[in-house]
């Protein structure tokens, strides 16, 4: 929470003048019924036309200034109010945005929306009551109190004891009927659920002709629904018979008291139907009050989870200069000593890659950190040195001692089942995510040592999901690189095999894409996508999945078309398809966060046998051999 | 025209509960008048107190006790008021839910189909909650309220006309106030709303895909975008907030003149000895309270004016048109031979865009029809229309021989057992899912059902064996898995013909493996129709459809396809595309 009072800090003037101006209003209305005593004991009493019409004048002056007062209020809360919502979404919007995977898996991005939607807007509208009323209504409460007090105080002391009662009815019923209205909440949700549930799977329900039993279960949900809800409305139907019942009862215990005061002249008449108008203020006050008290704590709960959002920070931390080499260092030292042995015979391989190409870092490395513009064809483009890699509050590493080294214009394919890790593997390498142990490096620096920006500028990422956003085609291409010309597009654009694409549309690159890009099939979408990370010519081209919506002969051109134009590239292919890998220079074959294999297709089927199981449950026995 | 027929179909709604309603406006009515009747005798109650010495303690008990009768009364009416009405708005809500979610099953599925799952749940759900709040609103605070003011005119009146004609010329001031606010507040919150809205769909793309986002370094461009939308949101939201806050206080204002002028024109009357303290007293509690329900009922005729249009939404729904009914001389199929036949079929969702034109095909008992194609290329057309789905435009579609859109729709579905890529799993333990088809089937049929179909091992291993509770989707479960259960679904009562969905991706090869054998095992001596992805499937075909667009532009076997040289062979050879 204490993150979020600053808020209030650039609002100070506001925050303070909204609730003053606003006390000022409830204390002129106080006064009115001391002006209406006044007007009976006074005016009526000495039949003084003159005094009466004064004091007329005076209870249209209260309103007057009450409303100037209220208006004042109520602007300098609204401004407060907006203001700090603002402020709020803009900061959070930007720290959002610098959060890493990590951090996003964790929170999940349904969350975020919300967070920043109803989130920020009931906060917004809880600190709008907040200023506004927190203070008026106990004042009023209290004021009534008070101002009886200055009347009589025995017949105050009926005050005293009535408003306790009715506070207790008012929240008592609030605080026993707000957990059944969520009862209800959660009962609707139930019923919401099974008719999604329905609608979703219309075709099975009716397959299997089960719509009538479908239609029973709904009746039972529904009756429950009701049941609940029927019960918590008798609760809450008691507030307002008790509270009326309390207010006049205590009315009545006014009046009598009232009338010996008055007989032994104690008080007056006047001041009697003043303290009967005190006591019919205090009700609507509390009842306010009370709905006051429950829009705050939703707000409060809102901003502590907003407050929530903030408190976490990004895991993936850009190190200064000095940091650098002791890291690299280090970790070299731990690398080697963990270079464990498997029985996978594809393995085998992979460990005498990963020799090979450490020591031919460890003569030209130190000298050349960061200086990428240096074409030393021996240092790998992207290398994995004896890396392990964590999910979020996991237990099992996602991978675990993964090592390879990718050289310039190599295809490497990455195979292997659901969940083995591929997609986490060359999540690695933008570093949306950091290695727990081990190091991952790119042009034999170590991915930590980068400036973010830097490194995510050499690689072109095309996403399992293919997501382009509002906008014109254009815009959308030069995501890639922001002063793309549209020859460059064009050209990125023909080798993703979406040149027809765009052809088909008419619109050229000024083809508007739809928000979620809706107005293209998924696999119109996915060329484009792929076209989008061709446009910054990367070194490192990383296709996640991406050409699952491809049909085969388009995914095969696809591949040559990226082979042919883009020799100097390091690509990553990333599949469940045999055929997509098949042709790489060295396939990665995964099980389980293990690396079971590395190596040709051929060599694989020679020696992995997962490999071999994926090839055979898809193709042939021919088209494995061929 | 059209609210009125809707507001007849609510009333007819209501009609069933009519004496309790009738309950709930008599106990109104009395709550009304005992309300109104409480400051009249506190006004007696000061009347007896006039000064030292004179007050008439004999004459205030007698009225204090009235008025303790008097609130009685008010506390129990009220209250039985409000259960009652709680009571009828819920069943009717209740009512009209349950005729909608039966009339969802029985719409055809174009309609299920061509409208978004989620405007049809809000229907069910949002709408008619909607509708509920208004008719309890409607109920407690509509009749009531027109019944106060009512009786509060009455009674001022009756008590001293002059003062009450006073008041009568106040109210208009509050009304045009309060109106002129309103129409104020609605044009800025629907400026709000809308850059609200604009400034989600931001949200949503952008927090959506933010991996995209970071792959790309687009923050900063992202954020300016927002900012700018922000900061005019907030002009909006600004002048919305205050528009619609000053409501209270103008109201307020207009109260405070009331309760002036009753005041002044009062105390005129009082020294004039037409009207006695006391009176005055009554007079002003009721200047306090006249004003609150012309505020509640305008509150109320916005939330009746919603309510309308929800229900209209919500009768829309009910209106559609249901699936045609059976004949009724409808064939009821016990166990098909499996001969399944499709003659000049036409067929499109859209009638502009054509999609299956002239669709002839044969197939025997026992043999494997294998559709294959891109993604998107109208598969699931042929899934919906053997299982009629959909009907045919023209042609006709026959299962041994009759056609099916003369069969019962159960046992024309009862004879398919279908397993598709989309996994729908309902909420509820293993064991109800399995049994799905056949309910009444015993642990043995189902444990043998969930064997055959390689998921035993799996489901033993859950924390509760076949009762684990699967959650809404199958969230606790992995795709495979998910798939293995619908395989089981089907083995329980294995019908005499399939429609199987070939998984593409997305399971792992092992699981992938069983599957398959599961499919084999299932296929054996049974019509099936397989949407192929595997290339070992659909070589053992025995009919291949190549689907391209939503037409099918090839039909026989793998070699006769393979020699015509078309879009199966290059689909088949770019397998092999060898750089």
């Amino acid at each position: 929470m204490k993150n979020l009072m600053k808020y209030f800090r650039d609002y100070k003037l506001e925050s303070i003048l909204g609730p003053l101006f606003k006390l000022l209003e409830a204390s002129f209305e106080l006064l009115v019924p001391l002006v209406m005593a006044q007007i009976i004991d006074v005016g009526i009493k000495n039949r003084d036309m003159g005094y009466i019409l004064g004091r007329g004048g005076i209870l249209v002056l209260l309103g007057v200034v009450g409303l100037a007062c209220s208006l004042t209020a109520q602007y300098f809360s609204a401004k407060a109010a907006v203001g700090i919502g603002t402020r709020l979404r803009n900061d959070l919007f930007r720290h959002i945005n610098s959060l890493s995977y990590r951090e996003i898996d964790i929170v999940g991005t349904s969350t975020l929306v919300t967070r920043m939607t109803s989130d920020v807007n009931q906060v917004q509208a809880g600190i709008n009551l907040t200023l506004r009323l927190f203070l008026r209504s106990p004042f009023i409460v209290f004021g009534a109190m008070v101002m009886a007090f200055t009347i009589n105080v025995k017949a105050a002391l009926i005050f005293v004891a009535a408003i306790p009662l009715l506070s207790v009815v008012v929240f008592g019923v609030m605080l026993i009927s707000m957990p059944l209205y969520k009862k209800v909440q959660r009962q609707l949700d139930q019923v919401l659920l099974t008719t999604r549930e329905n609608l979703l799977g219309a075709r099975v329900v009716r397959a299997f002709n089960r719509q009538e039993d479908e239609a029973a279960r709904f009746g039972q949900e529904n009756d429950m629904l009701v049941r609940l809800q029927v019960f918590v409305g008798k609760i809450s139907a008691l507030m307002n018979p008790v509270t009326y019942v309390i207010i006049n009862g205590a009315i009545i215990v006014l009046v009598w008291t009232g009338a010996w005061q008055v007989e032994e002249g104690i008080i007056t008449q006047g001041e009697v139907v003043a303290l009967v108008n005190y006591m019919s203020q205090i009700l609507v006050e509390l009842v306010k009050l009370a709905n006051l008290i429950i829009n705050i704590s939703k707000a409060l709960a809102c901003a502590n989870r907003i407050s929530g959002i903030f408190a976490q920070e990004s895991s993936i931390v850009e190190r200064g200069g000095q940091a650098r080499r002791d890291g690299a260092d280090r970790r070299e030292g731990s690398g080697a000593g963990d270079g464990g042995n498997r029985p996978e015979s594809g393995r085998d391989r992979a460990e005498a890659e990963y020799e090979a190409s450490g020591t031919g870092k460890a003569e030209a490395g130190p000298g050349r950190m960061g200086a990428e513009s240096d074409p030393a064809v021996s240092v790998p483009r992207v290398e994995f040195r004896d890396m392990d890699f964590y999910y979020a509050g996991a237990k099992e590493p996602s991978l675990s001692k993964i090592s390879f080294a990718a050289m310039r214009g190599q295809t490497i394919g990455i195979i292997g089942g659901t969940g083995s890790g591929k997609s986490s593997l060359v999540n690695l390498i933008p570093r949306f995510y950091d290695a727990a142990k081990g190091a991952v490096l790119v042009d034999g620096v170590d991915v930590r040592d980068y400036a973010l920006k830097e490194l995510r500028g050499k690689i072109g990422v095309v996403p399992q999901k293919a997501v382009l956003f509002k906008g014109s085609l254009r815009d959308n291409m030069k995501w890639g690189k922001k002063d793309a010309t549209d020859e460059e597009i064009y050209k990125a654009i023909d080798t993703a095999q979406a040149r027809e694409v765009v052809e088909s549309k008419e619109k050229g690159l000024d083809l508007m894409i739809q928000q979620g890009g809706r107005n293209l099939s998924g696999g119109q979408k996915q060329r484009l996508t792929i076209a989008r990370a061709l446009v910054r010519r990367p070194k490192i081209l990383i296709l996640d999945d991406s050409a699952s919506a491809l049909d085969f002969a388009t995914d095969a051109a696809l591949r040559k078309a990226i082979r042919e134009n883009t020799k100097d590239m390091t690509v990553f292919m990333v599949s469940q398809r045999a055929t997509t890998v098949k042709n790489a220079d060295q396939i990665l074959v995964l099980d389980d966060g293990k690396l079971v294999g590395l190596g040709t297709h051929r060599e694989l089927l020679e020696s992995c046998e997962v490999y071999r199981e994926i090839c055979l449950s898809q193709l042939s026995k021919e088209e494995v051999t061929q | 025209m059209k609210n009125k027929s809707t507001i007849k179909r609510i009333l007819a709604y209501i009609g069933r509960y009519r004496w309790g309603v009738l309950l709930s406006l008599c106990l109104a009515a009395v709550t009304v008048v005992t309300t109104l009747y409480a400051p009249i005798l506190i006004g007696d109650g000061v009347d007896l107190i006039l000064g030292p010495g004179e007050v008439d303690f004999q004459g205030l008990k007698q009225v204090l006790g009235k008025m303790a009768a008097v609130i009685a009364v008010t506390a129990v009416s009220q209250w039985m008021m409000n259960h009652i009405n709680n009571k009828i708005t819920y069943h009717v809500v209740e009512d009209i839910r349950t005729k909608a979610f039966g009339h969802l099953e029985i719409l055809p599925l174009k309609y299920i189909d061509s409208h978004p799952s989620g405007d049809v749940i809000s229907r069910v759900i949002a709408d008619i909650d909607q509708f509920s709040e208004g008719l309890l609103m409607g109920f407690t605070q509509l009749f009531t309220g027109v019944l106060t003011i009512l009786g509060t005119l009455g009674f001022m009146f009756y008590v001293n006309a002059w003062i009450a004609l006073v008041v009568v010329c106040v109210t208009p001031v509050s009304l045009l106030v309060a109106s002129y606010i309103a129409k104020k507040t609605y044009v800025m919150f629907k400026h709000q709303s809308e850059t609200r809205g604009e400034l989600t769909g931001l949200i949503d793309e952008m927090l959506g895909n933010q991996k995209v986002v970071q792959a790309f370094g687009y923050e900063e461009d992202a954020q300016k975008s927002f900012e700018e939308i922000n900061e005019r949101l907030r002009g909006y939201s600004l002048r919305a907030t205050f528009f619609s806050s000053i409501t209270n206080p103008a109201t307020r204002f207009v109260n405070g003149l009331v309760y002036a002028s009753v005041g002044v024109a009062g105390a005129y009357a009082a020294v004039n000895g037409l009207l006695s303290v006391g009176k005055l007293s009554s007079f002003l509690s009721y200047a306090n309270q006249y004003t609150k329900p012309f505020n509640e009922i305008s509150g109320v005729v916005t939330e009746l004016q919603n309510a309308l249009a929800s229900a209209s939404r919500v009768f829309a729904l009910i209106d559609e048109e249901p699936l045609k009914p059976e004949d009724q001389d409808a064939v009821d199929l016990k166990e098909a031979k499996g001969n399944v036949g499709l003659e000049k079929v036409y067929f499109s969702y859209n009638p502009d865009v054509p999609l299956i034109e002239d669709f002839n095909l044969k197939v025997e008992p026992g043999q494997r029809i294998a559709i294959v194609g891109p993604t998107g290329c109208g598969k699931s057309t042929v899934i919906n229309l053997l299982m009629r789905f959909y009907d045919v435009d023209s042609g006709c579609v026959r299962v041994d021989g009759h056609d099916i859109r003369h069969m019962t729709r159960r046992s024309l579905r009862a004879n398919y057992g279908m397993v598709l890529q989309e996994t729908w799993l309902k909420s509820g333990t293993i064991r109800e899912n399995i049994a799905y088809g056949k309910p009444d089937a015993s642990e043995e049929e189902i444990v043998r059902a969930a064997k055959e179909a390689h998921a035993h091992s799996f489901i033993k291993r859950m924390p509760d064996g076949y009762d684990t509770v699967i959650t809404e989707d199958g969230g606790n479960l992995s795709q495979g898995q998910k798939q293995l259960l619908c395989i089981a679904r089907v083995m329980l009562s294995l019908p005499p013909m399939l429609i199987l969905d070939e998984a593409t991706s997305s399971i792992d090869t092992r699981t992938e493996i069983r599957i398959q054998k599961a499919f084999a095992r299932m296929m054996e001596g049974r019509t099936s129709f397989i949407v192929a992805h595997r290339l070992s499937t659909i070589r053992e075909a025995d009919v291949i459809l190549v689907m391209r667009d939503g037409h099918i532009v090839e039909q026989g076997d793998h070699e006769t396809l393979l020699k015509k040289g078309g879009f199966y062979a290059r689909l088949y050879n770019s397998q092999f595309a060898v750089t």
